[in-house]
């Protein structure tokens, strides 16, 4: 035991005095959370538009009106001409410009086919379809109220409602996925790199030649990056909720429990990285290549996997992360009981068990 | 009489019978098959201090780390202490120190804690073995809270030197403790060897330093995968079979072309400051090779018969 203790303390030297390996452990979660957090949010705010209005009547008055008043969009200028519209977004300045055709208050009266025109850069597809949605809302809540005023008899009024997450907030996605992949980063690949590091140094083959058995250098090293791992999980729990708004809707030790699952997980695969090669520069590459792209691309963190070709997602069924995001999303945003969550701890537990088992085995206790 | 079919077995600390190891190296358009011990074989009594010399290359990593049970031998058994290298690699991992040739300690823990740390791993504590790397230890105890990756050279090995002591191994294997280190660092290493083996260690140290063989109890001197020679350091010189002039003249290197060119000169190699030179017709005498040299012009010829060392007959044997 004591042998074991001096050990996990030994390891805690090494983090604790490499100022890089600090900055990796403990800053860089922080940041990547922070940054993802402005950066892949899906929400569009204050997006300038401009008008092209040659009828200038009532109703288009108050579209404009209601427009300008939303968080979304601020009113940038009226248009004299439709010819200005391609160069006000060369300009770059406007996201959305809004045409209405001419005498559109006795239109909308009296034929009831009033006509308006929502013009957005689709070079961005997502911001685009983003802002022609909300404006497309904001116009039907003004018809809805001048309607209102009419009682017009016969409306069918589809009232959208987004379940978890009703005001489209882009953090709500991410940062499960954001989670797991600074989980996976920081357990995968800081233990592969401590192990191929003892092995570049040659201090493995003294370890070796020792009567310490593998088992114990492996769990000895695994120790102290848990620990580090279980900052982090706080840390990113801590700056979710305070920052970034999330909402913790389920139980807390339920999120806390499948995250430590996921944990060993990463953990185990980092492991099994270290015993495939003998290099610090190719654990991190391997780590970097070979887990961070697909926790990013095949978690469903960035892109939906149902619009995925079939093998993709039948790939993304063996990516841990996958399922740390579903249980995450469901425990947390949609506040689901453990038996929702059952499938995906399932799934971890026993990829924990496997990788963890393949890697003790792996571990070679020769050099060659 | 089972017990007595292999008398030998534990009479020595090392045994090691026709070891051969090959390694397959994968070049993007062959499979090499390179060798790199070819038919091993010698024993190590205990207490001994046994050398094994030999330039870099020549296969002593490869052979420590077999000894270690490191890795593995394609042919042939080896035994330390009576345990098999391949069969009972644990119980020889806890009795055996090892060295490896590269300093392999924690560079960012201090002196004391990378002592601990290794203490530990072999369950035991700094204070139980003192004694036995105190004379080594106290050298570099006024630095103890220094990182090791700042320490000199000859400190590291020091410092490397105790840490594959502390456990009280039977069997110490040192890959090339002193290269890399100061000359005076490697004569006060060679006295802690000395004092180690009064205390009935068996010690086992690879260099490719040849005046550091005499150090020894008994060397082998290994080229290309092949043990040369096994013997005493004194026998080893008294059986070199020439005569050997030491030459040296104010033009060094045109001395060593033109004594290759003449037809009676045996071997010439350079040694620092003059070249060994050995011939082929023993009537010569040094006047003769004199009369020669001055004819290549060549001026203040000194000319000395001197003894053999120990790198004379590794030139000899190659």
């Amino acid at each position: 035991m004591e042998q074991f203790l001096t050990f996990v303390r030994k390891e805690f030297y090494h983090i604790f005095r490499d100022r890089w390996t600090m900055i990796i452990l403990l800053v860089l979660p922080i940041m990547m959370l922070i940054l993802f957090g402005f950066m892949m949010s899906t929400e569009v705010k204050n997006t300038r538009f401009a008008i092209y209005d040659p009828s200038r009547d009532a109703a288009t008055q108050g579209i404009v009106n209601k427009i300008s008043m939303s968080d979304y969009f601020i009113f940038s200028g009226y248009l004299d001409s439709p010819e200005q519209v391609e160069e006000v977004f060369r300009s770059g300045k406007i996201g959305l410009v809004i045409v209405f055709g001419e005498r559109f208050y006795e239109n909308m009266m009296h034929t009831g086919d009033a006509q308006v025109q929502l013009i957005a850069d689709g070079s961005d597809p997502n911001t685009a379809s983003t802002l022609t949605m909300y404006a497309t809302r904001l116009i039907t809540l003004y018809q809805q109220d001048v309607m209102g005023e009419m009682k017009i008899p016969y409306q069918i009024k589809p009232e959208v409602k987004l379940l978890y997450n009703p005001t489209l907030k882009g953090s709500y996605n991410f940062v499960p996925g954001v989670m797991g992949m600074i989980l996976m980063l920081i357990c995968a690949m800081m233990t592969s790199v401590s192990i191929a590091r003892e092995k570049e140094l040659g201090t493995m083959e003294v370890l070796l030649v020792s009567p310490m058995k593998p088992i114990q250098i492996i769990i000895s090293k695994v120790v102290p990056y848990f620990f580090v791992s279980v900052v982090n999980l706080a840390t990113i729990l801590l700056l979710s909720v305070f920052v970034l708004d999330m909402p913790i809707n389920g139980s807390l030790g339920l999120l806390i429990l499948i995250s430590l699952i996921f944990i060993f997980v990463s953990l185990a695969l980092g492991l099994l990285i270290s015993s495939a090669v003998d290099k610090q520069m190719v654990a991190l590459l391997i780590s970097a290549m070979v887990m961070m792209m697909p926790v990013m691309m095949l978690s469903g963190m960035m892109f939906p996997l149902e619009n995925m070709p079939l093998p993709l997602q039948w790939l993304s069924q063996i990516i841990p992360a996958k399922w740390f995001m579903i249980a995450v999303k469901k425990i947390m945003i949609e506040g689901l009981g453990f038996s929702s969550v059952v499938k995906e701890f399932t799934v971890l537990s026993s990829m924990a068990v496997i990788l963890i088992a393949a890697s003790v085995k792996r571990f070679k206790y020769r050099l060659e | 009489m089972q017990s007595f079919q292999n008398p030998t077995e534990n009479e020595f600390a090392v045994s090691c019978q026709s070891v051969s190891k090959h390694y397959i190296k994968n070049s993007p358009f062959e499979k090499l098959n390179v060798k790199a011990l070819e038919n091993i074989s010698f024993d190590v009594s205990r207490g001994e201090l046994f050398g094994i010399i030999g330039p870099d290359g020549a296969g002593k990593t490869t052979l420590f780390r077999i000894l270690t049970t490191l890795i593995l031998a394609d042919e042939g058994t080896v035994s330390i202490e009576g345990n098999d290298v391949v069969k009972d690699f644990k119980s020889i991992r806890n009795e055996v120190g090892y060295m490896p040739g590269r300093f392999s300690l924690y560079q960012d823990l201090t002196v004391e804690e990378n002592l601990n740390v290794f203490a530990k791993v072999f369950k035991t504590s700094i204070e139980e073995n003192y004694h036995l790397i105190e004379d080594i230890y106290k050298q570099i105890e006024p630095f103890k809270k220094r990182r090791a990756g700042k320490l000199s050279g000859g400190m590291k090995q020091k410092l490397a030197l105790c840490c594959a002591l502390i456990h009280k191994p039977k069997v110490l294997f040192l890959d090339e403790p002193t290269t890399g280190v100061d000359p005076v660092s490697r004569k006060e290493f060679w006295d802690m060897l000395k004092r180690l083996k009064a205390q009935n260690i068996t010690i086992l140290v690879s260099t490719p330093y040849m005046d550091e063989a005499s150090l020894c109890d008994r060397i082998a001197l290994i080229q290309n995968g092949s043990f040369l020679k096994i013997d005493t350091p004194k026998n080893i010189v008294n059986q070199f079979p020439h005569e050997l002039w030491s030459v040296s003249s104010d033009a060094m290197s045109k001395l060593l072309n033109d004594l290759r060119k003449i037809p009676n000169i045996r071997s010439c190699f350079s040694f620092g400051e003059s070249h060994h030179v050995t011939l082929k017709n023993k009537d010569w005498s040094v006047d003769e090779l004199k009369v020669v040299l001055e004819k290549y012009e060549h001026t203040s010829v000194e000319i000395k018969v001197i003894e053999a060392s120990i790198e004379d007959c590794f030139m000899d044997l190659t």
